[in-house]
């Protein structure tokens, strides 16, 4: 990134360090959602219908954590991975995968507690007819999560607006190291810090376009299913 | 479909249901026998959903016994509801058949003849691609037929099947009614049509605040029927 170049100039010759840095980021954000959806949905749909003791226990602690500090996960993801943490052999503190670990943790709980909500309500929609067809456990499961899959989208994207706007975890695990683990959050961080406050600005109006133009993409996603699928 | 009903008869001795305080089916002794449909009749709230739910398997006494061809834990694998707001799979009606083929069982090999009999025999065929939640109450209540009827029940239960349907929508249901019940299919259905019990039965069941007042055959109980609730009913006096 050119230090003089305005923000608009940066997006609009498309320059590459700042591609490189939107790349990372919806990499990052996008991957973290992807193992988030992944857990977070089939526990979700499990909390959802298996009834056992300390279950609200669970739901009301789920629901909590969707308010997890970025940066207490930072801090303990950082922990974990650090040196002489348990996970220090792997190697994966400063780089994007410990980016990824630290936003799919964060993740997890706004989808998994999101995804209980939609599929508790479907429960009492569809137990009658499920329950005549003799429907097992898990095809239960499976066949509410399918049934839910236009709210589940509404989950999917409060995790990624969560992942997307995140900057305390990952600057703390992947260390803002440039043309490395530089997202456009941290960069953002970093220039404001720095007093480059047009780069910033750039920076976080091409950060909410992005978000913008995913949350339309999955909106028209979504319409076009709802009108195939009833 | 099959010829022999295989859980009938199904037998309920002194079955009652309660809800808390609520005594919603208060020592109902009934047998449900092979032939032609079985029609409950009687007001809102008298129990006659609740005795549909008890007979197919899905809501277990609080006192009493139900026994399906004697056998009391009998797999519902052979009965199948329809109920009165059948919900519609957020898929095609042709997936909702599908889906209805795979909970059965069936063999994924006769799907496709499975398919397109049993959209045929609820006129269905023409809407086989069209999302089940945009069809008409009508066109879903003749999916909901469909997808029971992928089980290749012995009984089928239906709840007020044609409830708020129009004339034509009504005589749809109740021709695939009769052509189910001409099939061998026990039918066993609750309604606060009259006429339809009179154009459907086979034998009545008057329900009255989740008694039994009266069971008989078609014929002679609508000729004379036996209790003061039921000629109340049939005579269309509000029966509180």
């Amino acid at each position: 990134m050119h230090p003089d170049a305005s923000a608009l100039d940066l997006v609009l010759t498309g320059d590459p360090t700042l591609l490189a840095i939107v790349r990372l980021s919806l990499a990052v954000s996008l991957s973290a959602v992807a193992l988030a959806a992944l857990i977070g949905i089939p526990f979700g749909a499990v909390i959802a219908l298996m009834r056992f003791r300390g279950r609200e226990a669970v739901i009301v602690l789920l629901n909590a954590l969707m308010g997890l500090p970025p940066v207490v996960v930072g801090l303990a993801v950082y922990l974990l991975l650090s040196r002489s943490g348990p996970l220090g052999s792997w190697g994966l503190l400063f780089t994007p995968s410990a980016m990824v670990v630290a936003q799919t943790i964060l993740v997890t709980p706004i989808i998994a507690a999101l995804a209980r909500q939609t599929i508790e309500d479907l429960w009492t929609e569809y137990r009658d007819e499920l329950t005549a067809m003799n429907i097992g456990p898990l095809a239960r499961v499976l066949t509410l999560i399918w049934e839910g899959r236009f709210s589940l989208v509404v989950a999917l994207l409060a995790g990624f607006g969560r992942a997307a706007a995140e900057v305390g975890a990952i600057i703390i695990v992947g260390g803002n190291i440039e043309g490395f683990t530089r997202t456009m959050t941290t960069a953002i961080a970093l220039e404001t810090s720095k007093g480059d406050l047009p780069l910033a600005i750039g920076l976080g109006l091409v950060l909410i376009a992005i978000v913008v133009l995913i949350n339309a993409c999955a909106w028209l996603l979504r319409r076009a299913g709802e009108r195939l699928a009833g | 479909m099959r010829a022999m009903p295989a859980d009938l008869p199904i037998r309920l001795d002194d079955v009652t249901i309660r809800a808390g305080a609520v005594t919603v089916l208060g020592g109902v002794s009934l047998v449900i026998a092979p032939g032609a449909p079985t029609v409950l009749i009687g007001p809102n709230g008298s129990g006659k959903t609740t005795l549909l739910r008890v007979a197919m398997g899905l809501l277990p006494p609080s006192t009493g016994v139900v026994t399906w061809d004697g056998v009391a834990e009998a797999s519902p694998a052979r009965r199948a509801i329809v109920f009165q707001r059948p919900v519609m799979l957020r898929r095609s009606v042709e997936s909702n058949v599908r889906y209805a083929l795979n909970a059965a069982h069936i063999p994924s090999a006769r799907h496709d003849a499975r398919l397109a009999e049993l959209l045929s025999l609820v006129g269905l065929d023409a809407l086989a691609l069209r999302p089940a939640r945009k069809l008409s109450g009508g066109e879903q209540q003749r999916l909901a037929l469909a997808r029971a009827l992928a089980r290749d029940p012995s009984v089928l239960f239906l709840d007020e099947p044609t409830a708020s349907l129009d004339p034509a929508a009504t005589k749809a249901i109740e021709d695939i009614i009769r052509a189910v019940s001409a099939r061998g299919v026990k039918v066993v259905m609750a309604t606060h049509d009259l006429g339809e019990a009179r154009r459907l039965a086979g034998d009545v069941v008057v329900l009255h605040r989740g008694r039994v007042v009266e069971a008989a055959d078609a014929e002679p109980f609508f000729h004379s029927p036996q209790t003061a609730e039921a000629r109340a009913f049939l005579a269309g006096d509000l029966l509180l």
